[in-house]
């Protein structure tokens, strides 16, 4: 699995990381997190509200960070 | 039934009036910690301990209520509305949805580039641009726990005409070629705009409020704190002098002092009401108070990824003139 964290790099990026870490942990679920800070990769997406989370290819959230027992809804 | 009708709004606006907190916490002064508020020490303490509760219950009730419209409002459903208006109709549309979009200064570059790689014009970006963070939602909240609806109320107004009138002037220079060029060669992804349940929104809306006050928090103890002492201590006479309403240059210090100023402006807002209370002008206070919540030195940075210096000089210098014209206005009007 593979899950991207879009966003420029502020705070609230970084916070959607780590939450994102925590639900894989708490699912133990193995699965490649990356931050994507490119611009011209984050607008492909159609994102205009950062973060935002895209799992295998597919956006699925945006504009918040959501806890991560919301986030593991997002990856099983 | 009249009788009963008036009873019902007079406890209503004395609640919100806080009157009833303001005698609790002067009970509490003046009974549990033996001050008389008569003394400097006794009414900065009374105005700390209350302006905090007060701020914070406030900050909390309205963003809820405000959070919760603005999730009818993503910057991805902005767009869609504004590509159906043009010319004038486009920033004053823009300026309005400015006021409701959810909006944080790391969010300004994936808007703009979304914006106008929508072809959505030069001129009506900037309304956008422009309002959105001056119609900052617990700025607002502040200024009506502080000053009252009035007050706020004409601060949205400024705050919007501001933001119309800006990106008017910018859109009559014809900019396009002061935006870095990658912006145009974007291609943006299509998005489905979620629809969302009343649960969701309420949940969004709770985020909100504890994000926010989980931000704001220290500034407002500061800022809170500050203005404790300039109520406690702060010479009257001087600052009438200084910063009064009668001063011509008091608006163009307050403004110049507050572009650099990296503080979020909810803290600036008690100090701007202990000042105003020791004789400093209302408008010289909103100047100052708006300078901080548009022309920060992060979302200049930040900006300056996607336009070019010359386009965001003129984006300050229009922004900064048109604050300052609101400061003389509101001094003339309010005093």
């Amino acid at each position: 699995m593979e899950i991207k964290v879009l966003g420029p790099g502020c705070k609230n990026c970084t916070n959607l990381e780590a939450n994102t870490k925590k639900a894989l942990e708490e699912l133990n679920m193995e699965a490649t997190v990356l931050k994507v800070t490119d611009m011209k990769e984050i607008m492909g997406y159609g994102v205009m509200s950062t973060p935002a989370l895209v799992v295998d290819g597919k956006l699925k959230m945006m504009g918040r960070v959501p806890k991560p027992s919301e986030i593991k809804e997002y990856l099983v | 039934m009249l009788d009963f009708l008036n009873g019902i709004w007079s406890v209503f606006t004395s609640i919100l009036k806080f009157e009833w907190l303001y005698d609790l916490v002067a009970a509490l002064v003046e009974n549990v910690f033996k001050l008389s508020m008569d003394t400097n020490l006794g009414s900065s303490v009374h105005f700390f301990i209350y302006d905090v509760i007060k701020i914070l219950m406030l900050l909390s009730i309205m963003i809820f209520l405000i959070s919760y419209i603005r999730s009818y409002f993503p910057p991805e459903r902005t767009k869609k509305i504004l590509e159906n208006f043009s010319g004038i109709k486009g920033n004053i549309m823009a300026s309005l949805l400015g006021t409701v979009t959810p909006f944080c200064s790391c969010s300004s570059v994936p808007i703009f580039i979304g914006f106008v790689e929508s072809g959505i014009p030069l001129g009506v970006t900037f309304s956008f641009l422009i309002t959105s963070p001056l119609i900052n939602q617990g700025a607002i909240i502040v200024l009506l726990a502080a000053f009252g609806w009035k007050v706020a109320a004409l601060y949205i107004a400024m705050g919007v005409i501001i933001g119309i009138i800006g990106g008017i002037v910018i859109g009559k220079f014809n900019l396009e070629g002061e935006v870095e060029g990658y912006v145009y060669e974007m291609s943006m992804g299509e998005v489905e705009i979620e629809t969302l349940t009343r649960k969701e929104r309420a949940k969004f809306a709770l985020e909100e409020v504890t994000k926010i006050v989980k931000h704001v928090w220290l500034y407002l103890l500061i800022g809170i704190g500050l203005g404790a002492a300039i109520h406690g201590w702060a010479p009257a006479d001087i600052l009438t002098k200084y910063a009064g309403p009668d001063n011509p240059f008091a608006v163009l210090v307050g403004v110049a002092v507050g572009i650099p100023l990296y503080a979020d402006v909810i803290g600036t807002i008690p100090i701007a009401e202990a000042l105003i209370s020791k004789g400093m002008g209302m408008g010289t206070a909103l100047s100052f108070m708006m300078a901080v919540a548009a022309l920060s030195l992060p979302a200049m940075i930040l900006l300056r990824k996607v336009i070019k210096p010359k386009l965001l000089t003129i984006f300050v210098a229009i922004t900064s003139f048109g604050i300052i014209t609101v400061g003389y206005l509101f001094n003339f009007l309010l005093h």
